[in-house]
């Protein structure tokens, strides 16, 4: 030990790992536009595929015709279903248990489905030709809305399951219901809210809309004949599924594929599923022997792949009179379109929307869910979501709020007293869940002092009375929501994704000169995984961040993992990083006791070095460690230093927040303006700041898009009236608040780092923050409950309706 | 398909001659047969700004001209703003202040925010806001972004200052 | 979204413009900035075989501001008549309502020509040019004509413009008195949910005369002169300005469509309308 030694907290600040700001490794690249996005590559030889989709929401295929569009010149192939059915590839599984037509077999069932595929030489060729295919339809009848689509009369959407009375989650009582699927108790819930002092009803519904990231869906598959092995890129937020299921679907043995996800430009949900233009692709290429890109254009993305939400929610809440919660009963009509494409864990076809009791203690619950089809796009993906439970906080934080009108109490009080208590942590929920922590009453006290509570609603008191004395034309909305968020999906015993457990993984190697590579599961699409996660592995192994390398998406290197997306990458496979990063240490502690000639009890762990036991001069820091791992005989040691962890979590995790939005609302126009946004985040461990304050930017934006304005409409023919981004929302920095951030820290006790997750918390918070800011801000005159999105002409009618138009 | 036309583009100071059908927009021109694949494709309607390049000295969305209107064009692009060696200071200060996650809007991004503070040197933060409203992010809610341009505004001037 | 493919021109003279149209009839159609056709032909909603690109005609990228008159070239873009101080000083109307108009980007490549010629009633500057009282020149096989912005627009997307012909300038005299803009949008960029465009002079505490022109309410630009008659000889007041919207009302005719239903357009045409008036009263 000598002056040049850093001092511990040097040591600390050096491996830049947990807790640390670091700036991100993987924006040299992208500042640079040296990203490597999938329309980026470019293989020799390579075509492109082309769609051509159907005009119509419910049609009979008469004929496709598509001799001239094969005689123009550069035109390779026209595939239809036809030319899949020999392969049995015409239709592929659902990741819901129920299959999906990859180009139209016989009939279509929402407006742009997908009916041909060209491959030609180039995409411009490509768009040409599919002006060319002649397609002959006989148009159907079009259920839109999921009650219709229930009444006995309502068309027959999917012959294909025709006269089959079991589908794949129970029961089908009607030609267009998917599944019930119910948690809870039922009667004892009904018995519950009959026998309460006070009740409150209210249809709740979450409009249908789509994650729309900025880069599209696409892939380039890549077939090479002489070795047998088939390479796909593509957007993927869980390669190693879409492995096997490209395994499953063609025969093709699992080692002879090699999925790789390149950096992918957003993904919030998109990019999870299968879609046909996969399929397609990977067809084509094998049929040509040739690399087949296929990059949907927006219209595309917004009309055909993944949408997210559609539920109907119809709730009832009771409570005594002071305000204490006695039950909730939830039943709710789920759109899911042609297909049920929902990319939930199997198990769930209402993913994990039973979390919506939210953070109160109530003590009986029921939901029931029925799925229905109409003649929309497939989708019901996860937008920036863990399975529904945008849709069960939307849900429960609107009830609340309709709670607190029906008592005529303060909807922050009514909150206050209902939460679940610290000390009831482990908490059994009614609806069948073990909350892991949480702090409630610590995080919404401070929200509520951090933006001035009383102060707000002695404000709002003033802007009334000033409203109706004509003195103002625009209202004040406190919208206040308390969300508690289920991820980290999941343990294997209940979640699985088309069989395979939803564990992660983690695969470490330590150089000889005491730098890293690890390899994950997980793809980041944003979430910035080079950064974080090398962070985790700086704090476990006492290497700096700066010196390991983390790869992911490429099957072929990557152990087998579940992917990105329902905020499960830091709860699953940051565990599998943590615990593969204590391997690794355990093996280094034997490595120094032998080079330091001690047993392994006598050395403790310091920050970066094992340390002899009240002997602190002498040590053998972790680089030091690699190279004897590399350079040394060990007796009774393997040579080398690197591990492999897969982790099946024992439960979920539970991360919470408190948002609340202040909003200005112009009577008139029903324009708004967010003049304060407050989220308190509660992620547990918080590994990088930095980073964890962007992901509540953007899902908060994305919440604020949601709830003002974005949807995926129809008119009543099952046309997508909301197919480019003039009509779909996407809020410019113009648009966008401003946002204060702020936490509190309420580690998980079951996780190895005490991390729960945040990516999706902000979406799931903000939503109804956003919502319930518009409600409160007409409670005053009447409101009780107006659906989303509060666009300008949905508030206007609020006022309008409310009489407040004179 | 319509005859191919020689094209004459000067991309990021170079020179360069292609051969194109008129009707190839710009965007394709640059990423299929330049390789220059930093601007990108997003909404195909001039609505998301990712693929913005500077063009004669002005921001464009690339996927809305076409490859024969761009004939004679001086066309910069995120790749020629910095280089291996050195970040151009849009580019660290995007960095510094997590201006970017998923990267995907980044190059153009940066590409419009370039132009902007050469039009407006010292702009405030609402003009920032309005001068970027061509261009989408799904990602960080704008907030860094603003940050990000801010603080490099203020990098340039007291550089500029110094010298 | 790929267009179909066409012949590409650009004519370096009028003459040679109008000659391509004339050999090519309906098969040809002008581009400008691009920034409207564009879009629908990657859609494959328009489509032409040759395309004719004005960005060669130096003459129709002019601005001149007199006393006597004002005249824009259809060639010059938003960004350029924004960035006009002469322009800006002489009509500060249209400064205040291009900076509405998209975003950077599109202002940079769009025309006012392109804006005013394609009829599409979602654009501003043709309700701009009619509450401005504007003339349209047309250039055709057969000479120029001139004709008036308020004549111009038979409906969506159908002009006086024959196929043949080319719009190649505005004119117009500059306006006196006060002048706004108000436009209602979903979000920045967007094309208008309701718009008004409002001139008046004063005289002492009397309105001498007014213009109100309506943007998006309508198949076509909406000039309500009814609604000016109403405002001129008043004291611009609450009365006056209800007259004036009542007037409006009867001229529009708004669809419903995303941005909402009929109902809705109709009050905040009203409210667009009232608020217009009364910021061009305070700067008149």
């Amino acid at each position: 030990m000598n002056d040049m030694t850093p001092s511990r907290e040097q040591r600390i600040a050096n491996l830049k790992g947990m807790g640390a700001s670091r700036k991100r490794v993987e924006d040299v690249r992208f500042t640079q536009g040296k990203g490597n996005y999938v329309d980026d590559i470019k293989l020799p030889g390579m075509l492109f595929g082309d769609f051509v989709r159907s005009p119509y929401a419910h049609a009979r295929v008469k004929s496709i015709n598509t001799e001239a569009a094969m005689a123009l010149p550069g035109v390779i192939a026209v595939l239809t279903a036809a030319d899949l059915a020999p392969l049995n590839l015409h239709w592929m599984p659902t990741l819901a248990g129920d299959k999906q037509m990859v180009l139209a077999d016989g009939k279509v069932l929402f407006q742009g489905q997908e009916v041909a595929f060209v491959v030609a030489t180039d995409r411009y060729i490509a768009a040409d030709a599919t002006e060319l295919v002649d397609v002959e339809y006989e148009e159907l009848p079009v259920v839109v809305d999921p009650f219709k689509a229930l009444e006995p009369e309502a068309p027959v959407l999917r012959e294909d399951l025709e006269g089959s009375a079991e589908g794949a989650h129970g029961p089908r009582r009607h030609h267009n219901h998917i599944f019930l699927w119910e948690a809870g108790e039922k009667e004892a819930t009904e018995q519950a809210i009959d026998a309460s002092e006070v009740v409150a009803e209210e249809m709740v519904y979450y409009h249908r809309t789509h994650p729309c990231p900025l880069e599209t869906c696409g892939t380039v598959a890549s077939m090479d004949k002489v070795n047998g092995k088939l390479t796909v890129y593509g957007t993927f937020q869980a390669p190693h599924v879409v492995r096997t299921v490209a395994s499953l679907l063609s025969g093709i043995e699992e080692h002879n594929i090699r999925v790789v996800s390149p950096d992918i430009g957003g993904g919030f949900g998109n990019k999870v599923g299968v879609y046909p233009g996969y399929v397609c692709a990977i067809v084509a290429s094998i049929v040509t022997g040739k690399p087949v890109k296929w990059i949907e254009d927006r219209m595309e993305n917004l009309s055909a792949t993944a949408f997210a939400r559609d539920y109907w929610m119809k709730g009832r809440i009771s409570a005594t009179k002071e305000g204490r919660i006695t039950g909730l009963h939830c039943h709710v009509t789920a759109d899911h379109g042609a297909f049920d494409a929902c990319a939930d864990p199997t198990k769930f076809p209402a993913g994990f929307f039973h979390i919506c009791t939210g953070s109160y203690d109530i003590p009986v619950a029921y939901v029931g869910v029925d799925g229905v089809y109409t003649n929309k796009a497939p989708g019901g993906v996860a937008y920036r979501c863990s399975f529904r439970v945008t849709e069960a906080a939307y849900f429960i934080e609107r009830m609340i709020e309709v709670l607190a009108i029906e008592l005529g109490m303060d909807a922050a009080e009514l909150r206050r007293i209902n939460f679940i208590c610290k000390d009831q942590f482990p908490y059994q929920s009614a609806l069948g869940w073990e909350y892991d922590s949480g702090d409630y009453h610590t995080a919404w006290d401070k929200a509520l002092e951090a933006v001035g509570y009383k102060e707000l609603r002695a404000e709002q008191a003033q802007r009334i009375e000033d409203f109706k004395a004509g003195r103002t034309r625009k209202l004040l909305g406190i919208g206040l929501t308390h969300f508690t968020e289920i991820v980290g999906a999941g343990p294997v015993k209940n979640c699985d994704i088309l069989g395979m457990g939803m564990f992660d993984s983690c695969e470490i190697r330590i150089h000889p000169t005491g730098s890293a590579i690890a390899r994950l599961g997980t793809i980041s699409q944003g979430q910035g995984h080079a950064t974080t996660f090398a962070q985790i592995i700086a704090s476990e192994t006492g290497l700096p961040a700066d010196s390991i390398t983390i790869e992911e998406g490429d099957t072929d290197t990557a152990p087998y993992g579940l992917g990105t997306y329902g905020s499960r990458s830091t709860p699953v496979a940051g565990a599998a990083t943590a615990l593969c990063g204590r391997k690794i240490r355990a093996k280094a502690q034997m490595i120094a006791a032998y080079l330091l000639e001690v047993h392994d009890g006598d050395l403790e762990w310091d920050v970066d070095r094992f340390v002899v036991k009240g002997a602190p001069e002498r040590f053998k820091t972790m680089k030091e460690i690699a190279y004897a791992a590399y350079n040394q005989a060990i007796p009774g040691l393997e040579p080398g230093l690197e591990a492999v962890s897969y982790y099946d979590p024992p439960n979920m995790t539970y991360p919470f927040g408190a948002y609340i939005a202040v909003m200005e609302i112009d009577v008139d126009t029903g324009e708004h303006e967010v003049r304060q946004f407050y989220a308190l985040d509660d992620c547990g461990t918080r590994i990088n700041p930095m980073v964890i304050e962007g992901q509540v930017h953007g899902g908060a934006t994305e919440g604020y898009a949601i709830a003002m304005g974005q949807e995926i409409a129809y008119d009543e023919i099952g046309n997508v009236k909301t197919g480019t981004l003039m009509d779909f929302f996407l809020p410019t920095a113009w648009e966008t608040p401003h946002y204060t951030t702020d936490h509190t820290e309420t580690p998980s006790p079951h996780h190895p780092i005490g991390a729960k997750g945040v990516g999706e918390s902000p979406n799931v918070g903000s939503v109804p923050a956003f919502s319930n800011a518009v409600h409160d801000a007409f409670r005053a005159f009447g409101l009780r409950h107006s659906h989303m999105p509060h666009d300008h002409w949905r508030i206007w009618k609020i006022a309008r309706d409310l009489g407040l138009h004179g | 398909m319509a005859k191919k036309m020689q094209v004459t583009l000067t991309v990021n100071g170079e020179t360069r001659d292609v051969l194109a059908e008129p009707r190839e927009l710009l965007i394709h021109t640059l990423r299929e047969q330049l390789g220059i694949t930093g601007p990108h494709i997003g909404c195909e309607t001039t609505h998301c700004g990712a693929c913005t390049v500077d063009m004669n000295g002005k921001s464009v969305k690339a996927c809305t001209v076409f490859v024969a209107q761009a004939d004679g064009a001086d066309i910069t692009t995120i790749e020629g703003l910095g280089n291996p060696d050195g970040l151009h200071v849009l580019q660290e200060m995007f960095r510094e202040h997590h201006g970017l996650q998923c990267g995907f809007c980044t190059p153009g991004m940066i590409t419009r925010a370039h132009r902007l503070l050469i039009e407006n040197p010292n702009p405030t933060e609402e003009e920032v806001r309005f001068g970027m409203a061509g261009n989408l992010c799904r990602c960080t809610g704008y907030q860094n972004i603003v940050k990000a341009i801010l603080a490099a505004a203020s990098q340039m001037n007291q550089k500029e200052a110094a010298e | 979204m790929i267009p179909s493919s066409f012949e590409y021109h650009r004519p370096s003279d009028l003459a040679a413009a109008i000659g391509l149209l004339a050999e090519h009839g309906d098969e040809a159609r002008v581009i400008a900035g691009g920034h409207s056709l564009i879009p629908l032909m990657k859609m494959r909603m328009a489509g032409a075989t040759h395309l004719v690109d004005l960005q060669g005609l130096g003459d129709l990228k002019r601005i001149t501001v007199s006393a006597d008159g004002i005249s824009i070239g259809a060639m010059v873009t938003q960004a350029e008549l924004i960035a006009h101080e002469g322009l800006a000083a002489a009509v500060p109307l249209l400064r205040e309502a291009a900076l509405q108009i998209a975003d950077p980007q599109v202002r940079n490549l769009g025309t006012v020509g392109g804006n005013v010629a394609n009829g599409d009633p979602g654009n501003d500057m043709p309700g701009l040019m009619q509450c401005l009282g504007a003339t349209f020149t047309l250039e055709g096989p057969d000479g120029s004509r001139d004709v008036a912005a308020r004549e111009f627009y038979h409906g969506a997307y159908v002009t006086a413009r024959a196929d043949d012909e080319i719009l190649t300038h505005i004119r117009f005299a500059p306006p006196a008195g006060g002048y706004a803009y108000e436009k209602q949008k979903r979000k920045i960029g967007d094309y208008a949910t309701a718009a008004a465009a409002v001139l008046l002079t004063r005289n002492g505490g009397t309105v001498a005369s007014a213009s109100v022109a309506m943007t998006n309410l309508s198949d076509v630009p909406v000039w309500s002169q009814a609604a000016g008659e109403a405002l001129a000889g008043s004291d611009c007041g609450d009365e006056a300005v209800r007259s004036a919207v009542t007037a409006m009302l009867a001229d529009i005719d708004p669809q419903q469509d995303n941005r909402g239903p009929v109902e809705f357009k109709r009050h905040v045409a009203g409210v667009m309308l009232a608020r217009a008036i009364s910021r061009a009263w305070s700067r008149a």
